[in-house]
C-alpha cells in the first residue's frame, strides 16, 4: 500500500554491495522528493566483519557527516521515525547484492518450453545454474538423485507443465527432489520455487514443505505453451535469493526488522526501475540498464511492461573475476587496451582483484585494465540477454540491439572513471547501441535504490529521475552501415535554441561530436549516406530534439559490430585515437 | 575507517574453530594437545544411492510391494541379499544390487545408501584443544608466530623450514631441488614453471612457501600432496617485508602450514604458523581494527602491491590518485622512505 507524502516523507534507502555499502537519503523539498545526500563505506558482509550492519551503520554515520542529520543514536540504532528535532528518518528499504552466488539447480520438462523459461527465470537472480534435469534427460532415477545430491544447491526451481496439462513427470521430478531434500542434512536443504501446473501445488506443498529450508509457489511460468510469464516468479524468487541470505548473512535480519521487511535483491530492483521508467515513457522503443558489479553484471532491458533481465555473477568483476576466462579469451579483454600490456599482466590482475574486489586501481594502468575488463564483461553479458528479449522487439539486424531510449549506466568502474568520456567510451564499446539514444550515468548507483522505493511511494522516483540526480552523458548517434574507411557516412546539423547551427560530416570508422551542454536542449537533423541506419530505417533522414550532456551530441560511425583491427599496434592506435576524442 | 588485519607476527595466540563441514564423529578430546596433522574429526556418507523398484520387479501394486518388503530403513545389506519376496508357489525376489544400508523404503521403492565417502578433518595446527564442537570438530589454541598467506592449495603438513637462499626473490627451479629437501618446507620467491613443482614432489618436499604463484601453475599446484602457499597472491609480487624477516629468521625451526583456500565469508585463510614455548599467554590479535596514523600497513594494488609502509595521514575528503580516480586516501611511507599515496581500500593493517 503506497503511503502518501504527507504521511511518510523521508527515506533511506540502503544498497549492500559486495564491496561497497551505500545509504542514501531522500526528502521532500518544496514538495517534491530530492536525493539529499549519500554516504558509504567498505561492505562487511565478509571475513572478518562477518556482519553487514557493520558496514551500513559506517555508510549511515558517513551520510550524518554529510548531510548534517541524525540517523543513529547513541545506541546505533536507526532514529525512525523522524523526530521533531529533525534526526531520524520515517522509512528504510535495502537491496542487496553482496554474498556468494547461489547455487541453483533448474527442473523443468520439455527443454525448449519450461526448463528454457525456468533457465531464463535463474538468470533474473544472483544464481549460478549448477545441474539441470528435463525430460531429455536420460539418466535413470538413481543418478538423478545423486547428481542433485552432488550439485548441493541453495535453490531448486521447480518448473513443468502447463496449467491443467502434464503431472505424471513432474510427480516423478517432485519424488526426487523430496528424497534428496529428505537426504540432506537440514541446515543445507535448499529453498524450492514451484513455478509450475498449478494443479501441482497441494501436492508440493504436502511433499516438499517439511523438507526443505523454505517452499515458495508463484504462478505458472508457462501457464500455456504459447504463453511465457516470468515476473510473478521473478517477484517470487526474490524473495526466496531474500530468505537464504537471512540465513546466511549475519547482520541481515537487523536490516529487516529497521526496514520491516523491505529488502530486495539488488538486480531485481534494478529491474523494476527500468521497467517501471519504460511503462512511464509510454515509448515503442525500449530502455536499457547496465550495472557491472563486483557481484555480477546486470543488464535490464524493459519495452512496457515486458522486462528482460539478465544477472550474470559470473560476469561480476568482483571475486568472480577469473571466472571471465572461461567465458572469452585473456586476448578479447586485451584488445579493448590502448597501453601495450601482456596477457600475463591481465591475467594477473583477474586472480589478484578477486582476493581484493573492493579494491581501487592507484595507477593508470590498473585504470586501463580495470576498464578492459569491464568492457568485455559488460559485452558479453549485453549479448547474454539479448537472446531473452521479446521476439515481438525488432533489432536494425539479427546480431544487434534494438534501439533503446535512454541507456542508463552503474557500476563501480563505469562511475569512478576519472572523465566522464571514458565512461561513455567504455559503455559504447561494450554495448554497442544503435540509432539515437541519449547515455545516462547512474554515479550514485541510486537506480535500484528507487526500485526499492517505489514500494513506499511510487511518487519518489518519479520526482528523483526528473531532479537531475543523474549524469547525462551525452546524446549518441550509432550508425548501422558500411562504408569504405574514412569516407563520409552521415550529415549532422544541429540547431541550437538560440539560433545557433552547427554541422559535422561524419566520416566511417570513426568518431565525432558537436557541443551540447548539460540540461540543453537542440534540433539535430540527420542525414545517412550510402543507406546507413540511424534507426529509421536505411537510408531515411530524420530530425529528433536532443538533450545534452557532458560530452555533448556524439556521433558514433564505428561500425556496428564494433570491428576492431586485428594488428595490435594499429589496434592500439586506434583506441589512443578514441580515447583521446573522448578527452582520456 | 574499519580495516582487516593482516596477521604477521612473531609472538601471538592463536586460536582456530576446525569443523567438518557436515556432522561426524569428533575424536579430539578436551586438553588434548595435538599435531597440525592430526586427525580430530571424521565424518563418512554415502558415495551414491541404489534405488530399487520392487513393486516394478515384482510385477506387483506399490503397496503390495511394501507389505513383501523385508528390510527397514536402517538395515544393513549386502549385495545380493533379499529385499523383498514375492507370494506363489515359485515366488521371485529382488535382491540389493550392492552392499549398502536402507535409507528410504515405501511406494514399492527401496533407497540404498552406497559406498562410504570419508572425510578426515586435520587440526591444521599443532596446539591445545580448548573447546570441543559437539559432532562438527574443535577449537584449538597455540602460542608462536604466525604469518597468513593468500592462497594456499588446501593441504596440510609441518616440518622442519629450509630455504635456499637469503631473500625471497629467488625464483625456484628444478634443477635447485635435490633429495637433500626431502621431508623439508622449502621458503622461496617464484616458481616459473610445473615442472620444477613436479621435480618438488619427486624428491617429497613436505611444503613450500612462495611470494606468489602465477595462475598458470594453479592446477598443478593444486595437485601436489604437499602443501602450497603464496604469501602475496598471484603473479610476481614480491614478499612484503614483515611475513620475509620473519620467516628467515625463522629458517631450521619447525614450522605447521595449514594451506587452507581463502575463503572470504568465513575468514580461514593460508597460514603458517611457527609454536613457541611460553609461560606467560600473549592476547589473541584483533581481526579488525580503525586505519589510524602510525600503524604499520600492507598495500593490496600496485604499484607497490605487497609493500608493507607506515600509515603517516589520513587524508580528508576525496583524494585524486595517479589513476584519476578520486577516493579516501592515506599518506603512507614506504620503507623505502618514500612517501605515497594509497586509497584507504587497498590497506591492511598489519599486526
Amino acid at each position: 500500500m503506497p503511503i502518501s507524502l504527507l504521511e511518510d516523507s523521508s527515506l533511506l534507502a540502503i544498497n549492500v554491495g559486495a564491496s561497497t555499502t551505500r545509504a542514501a537519503l531522500f526528502d521532500v523539498v518544496e514538495g517534491e522528493y530530492r536525493f539529499l545526500a549519500q554516504g558509504q563505506a567498505p561492505s562487511t558482509a565478509e571475513a572478518p566483519f562477518k556482519d553487514v550492519s557493520l558496514g551500513v551503520r559506517q555508510a549511515i554515520a558517513n551520510l550524518q557527516a554529510i548531510s548534517g542529520r541524525i540517523l543513529l543514536d547513541a545506541d546505533q540504532q536507526l532514529i525512525k521515525p523522524t523526530q521533531l528535532d529533525g534526526s531520524g528518518v520515517d522509512a528504510l528499504a535495502v537491496t542487496l547484492s553482496a554474498g556468494p552466488t547461489l547455487r541453483a539447480v533448474v527442473v523443468g520438462l520439455l527443454s525448449d518450453v519450461s526448463l528454457e523459461s525456468a533457465r531464463k527465470l535463474a538468470e533474473t537472480a544472483y544464481l549460478q545454474v549448477v545441474e539441470t534435469f528435463g525430460l531429455n534427460d536420460h539418466r535413470k532415477a538413481d543418478e538423478q538423485l545423486n547428481a542433485l545430491l552432488r550439485a548441493r544447491p541453495d535453490v531448486i526451481l521447480l518448473a513443468g507443465g502447463t496449467d491443467g496439462g502434464a503431472t505424471r513427470s513432474i510427480r516423478k521430478m517432485i519424488e526426487s527432489i523430496g528424497l534428496a531434500c529428505y537426504l540432506t542434512p537440514p541446515e543445507k536443504r535448499p529453498a524450492v520455487l514451484f513455478a509450475g501446473n498449478q494443479s501441482l501445488t497441494d501436492e508440493i506443498k504436502s511433499s516438499l514443505e517439511k523438507w526443505t529450508a523454505s517452499l515458495h509457489i508463484s504462478p505458472n511460468i508457462r501457464p500455456s505453451l504459447e504463453t511465457e510469464d516470468l515476473t510473478p516468479a521473478a517477484r517470487e524468487l526474490a524473495q526466496v535469493f531474500v530468505d537464504v541470505r537471512k540465513r546466511q548473512m549475519p547482520g541481515l535480519a537487523e536490516l529487516a526488522a529497521w526496514s520491516g521487511g523491505h529488502i530486495l535483491p539488488t538486480a531485481y530492483a534494478e529491474g523494476r526501475i527500468i521497467r517501471f521508467l519504460s511503462q512511464m515513457s509510454g515509448s515503442s522503443r525500449g530502455i536499457l540498464g547496465v550495472d557491472i558489479g563486483a557481484t555480477a553484471a546486470v543488464v535490464a532491458a524493459a519495452f512496457g511492461s515486458k522486462l528482460t533481465l539478465g544477472v550474470y555473477p559470473e560476469l561480476g568483476v568482483g571475486e568472480n573475476l577469473p571466472a571471465l576466462l572461461r567465458y572469452c579469451r585473456i586476448e578479447d579483454i586485451v584488445r579493448w587496451m590502448h597501453l601495450d600490456i601482456s596477457p600475463s599482466v591481465v591475467r594477473d590482475y583477474l586472480y589478484q582483484c578477486s582476493l581484493f574486489p573492493g579494491t581501487l586501481p592507484a595507477t593508470q594502468e590498473e585504470r586501463v585494465i580495470a576498464q578492459a575488463v569491464s568492457r568485455q564483461a559488460l559485452y558479453l553479458a549485453v549479448q547474454a540477454v539479448k537472446r531473452n528479449f521479446p521476439r515481438t522487439v525488432r533489432p536494425l539486424q539479427p546480431d544487434l540491439l534494438p534501439v533503446f531510449e535512454p541507456i542508463l549506466a552503474a557500476g563501480g568502474v563505469v562511475g569512478d572513471a576519472p572523465i566522464s568520456g571514458q565512461s561513455l567510451l567504455l559503455l559504447l564499446d561494450a554495448i554497442q547501441p544503435v540509432g539515437v539514444t541519449s547515455i545516462i550515468l547512474d554515479q550514485n548507483n541510486l537506480l535500484p535504490l528507487l526500485g526499492v522505493a517505489a514500494e513506499f511511494n511510487p511518487l519518489l522516483p518519479v520526482h528523483i529521475l526528473e531532479s537531475g540526480a543523474f549524469m547525462s552523458l551525452g546524446t549518441v548517434v550509432s550508425v548501422v552501415g558500411q562504408a569504405p574507411y574514412g569516407f563520409p557516412i552521415l550529415r549532422a546539423h544541429l540547431k541550437y535554441t538560440d539560433g545557433n547551427e552547427a554541422q559535422v560530416e561524419v566520416k566511417f570508422g570513426g568518431l565525432e561530436a558537436l557541443p551540447l551542454a548539460p540540461g540543453q536542449t537542440a534540433r539535430l537533423t540527420l542525414r545517412p549516406l550510402h543507406r546507413a541506419d540511424i534507426g529509421n530505417g536505411p537510408g531515411r533522414n530524420a530530425t529528433v530534439q536532443v538533450t545534452g550532456g557532458a560530452i555533448g551530441v556524439v556521433f558514433d560511425a564505428r561500425g556496428r559490430p564494433l570491428e576492431l583491427p586485428s594488428d595490435p599496434v594499429r589496434r592500439r592506435e586506434l583506441l589512443k585515437k578514441w580515447n583521446w576524442f573522448v578527452g582520456g | 575507517m574499519l580495516a582487516p588485519v593482516y596477521h604477521v607476527l612473531p609472538f601471538t595466540a592463536i586460536e582456530r574453530e576446525r569443523a567438518l563441514p557436515i556432522d561426524g564423529n569428533v575424536l579430539a578430546k578436551m586438553g588434548q594437545k595435538v599435531n597440525a596433522t592430526d586427525t580430530i574429526a571424521e565424518a563418512s556418507w554415502a558415495r551414491e544411492h541404489k534405488l530399487v523398484d520392487v513393486a516394478r520387479a515384482l510385477g506387483v501394486s506399490a503397496s503390495q510391494a511394501d507389505r513383501l518388503l523385508r528390510v527397514k530403513v536402517g538395515d544393513e545389506v549386502n549385495q545380493g541379499s533379499e529385499l523383498a519376496v514375492g507370494s506363489g508357489i515359485m515366488p521371485r525376489s529382488v535382491q540389493a544390487p550392492c552392499d549398502g544400508r536402507v535409507v528410504v523404503s515405501g511406494g514399492g521403492q527401496v533407497l540404498i545408501a552406497a559406498g562410504d565417502a570419508s572425510l578426515e578433518l586435520k587440526a591444521g595446527l599443532g596446539g591445545t584443544v580448548i573447546q570441543i564442537i559437539p559432532n562438527r570438530g574443535a577449537v584449538i589454541r597455540t602460542v608462536g608466530a604466525l604469518i597468513q598467506g593468500r592462497w594456499g592449495n588446501g593441504r596440510i603438513q609441518s616440518g622442519s623450514m629450509v630455504s635456499l637462499s637469503e631473500t625471497p626473490d629467488e625464483v625456484i627451479t628444478a634443477s635447485s631441488l635435490d633429495v637433500s629437501l626431502r621431508g623439508s618446507i622449502l621458503l622461496g620467491g617464484f616458481i616459473r614453471d610445473a615442472d620444477t613443482l613436479r621435480v618438488a614432489e619427486e624428491v617429497s618436499l613436505r611444503g613450500l612457501i612462495l611470494s606468489s604463484i602465477s595462475p598458470a601453475l594453479l592446477s598443478t599446484a593444486m595437485q601436489m600432496p604437499f602443501p602450497i602457499i603464496s604469501i602475496e597472491g598471484f603473479g610476481q609480487i614480491p614478499m612484503n617485508s614483515a611475513a620475509s624477516r620473519l620467516l628467515f629468521s625463522s629458517v631450521k625451526r619447525e614450522v605447521s602450514i595449514n594451506a587452507e583456500n581463502f575463503d572470504r565469508y568465513t575468514g580461514k585463510r593460508p597460514e603458517i604458523i611457527i609454536p613457541l614455548q611460553v609461560t606467560q599467554e600473549p592476547p589473541l590479535p584483533p581481526d579488525i581494527d580503525t586505519l589510524a596514523p602510525g600503524q604499520t600497513v600492507w598495500i593490496r594494488r600496485p604499484p607497490h602491491a605487497g609493500a608493507v609502509g607506515t600509515l603517516m595521514h589520513l587524508k580528508s575528503g576525496l583524494t585524486t590518485l595517479p589513476s584519476g580516480i578520486r577516493a579516501r586516501a592515506a599518506e603512507v611511507r614506504l620503507e623505502s622512505g618514500e612517501q605515497i599515496l594509497v586509497p584507504l581500500v587497498n590497506l591492511e593493517i598489519v599486526g
